[in-house]
């Protein structure tokens, strides 16, 4: 069997992921909170801890973890959101997106760590 | 959106234009990582700083001048950078560090400086002359 380049496989991983994005982004985000981009960080943050506890091959974890979960999940799209709902005075908004991204992350590694070692 | 953006075609095109943005953003990632390992929470990071001035530049100079077309901030803003950037890796690495007050600071800092990043991308994009149209 030929060996594929790390890279090849984490840029296939992360093409994928990509576009998984913008397809659920389209679909769900709305005026009042980007949904899409709040679902792709916490979903992409419980897979990506799935993949940390369960400890696959080095191949998986690039295409899965670094490539597909990485580009999948988004901290640029996040903090401008967070500095557009700041720049419109919704600064309740800004730091309650925020936290609540945060806190939904929290709760999915706590999920998946829960999943990993109890299942 | 107008009849256009829905032709089949060009709804295969968008996807293929961010599939080759998130291919290079991740590979990318993936290189800011290796280059700077062991420093892996210092590599996302770095990343994530980096991305989000390009983001902030990007998105601004399209409200600001909009010299740049479509279909290049769809390449390099929904494919590249959001690629290129991560939130999952950030999450878990900070649940590793197991300690509250690291944990604490590697949030403060990540979410300090990428706001800093899509700050000085907005100021940067807000200095392109306007004449140059």
């Amino acid at each position: 069997m030929t060996t594929v380049d790390p890279a090849h496989i984490v840029g296939t991983g992360g093409a994928l992921g990509a576009v998984l994005r913008y397809e659920l982004s389209m679909r769900i985000d709305t005026e009042e909170l980007p949904l899409g981009t709040l679902t792709v960080n916490v979903v992409g943050s419980f897979v990506l801890a799935l993949l940390a506890f369960v400890s696959p091959s080095e191949s998986l974890q690039l295409f899965f973890g670094t490539g597909a979960c990485g580009s999948f999940t988004t901290f640029s799209s996040f903090s401008y959101e967070i500095v557009r709902f700041w720049e419109a005075g919704e600064k309740i908004r800004a730091i309650g997106y925020s936290i609540g991204t945060l806190s939904g992350a929290g709760g999915a590694i706590g999920l998946a760590w829960l999943l990993a070692t109890f299942v | 959106m107008s009849s256009v953006t829905n032709h089949p075609l060009v709804r295969l095109e968008t996807l293929v234009l961010i599939a080759i943005g998130g291919f290079a953003g991740s590979n990318l990632r993936y290189v800011v990582g290796l280059l700077l390992a062991p420093q892996a929470i210092g590599a996302t990071l770095v990343v994530n700083t980096l991305g989000s001035f390009g983001l902030g530049f990007i998105l601004y100079e399209a409200e600001f001048t909009g010299l740049l077309a479509d279909r290049t901030r769809l390449i390099a803003a929904t494919g590249f950078l959001s690629s290129f950037t991560t939130y999952s890796t950030f999450a878990v690495q900070t649940a590793q560090l197991g300690d509250p007050f690291t944990m604490g600071v590697n949030v403060i800092a990540t979410h300090g400086l990428a706001v800093a990043g899509v700050l000085s991308g907005r100021w940067l994009a807000s200095k392109i002359p306007r004449g140059a149209q």
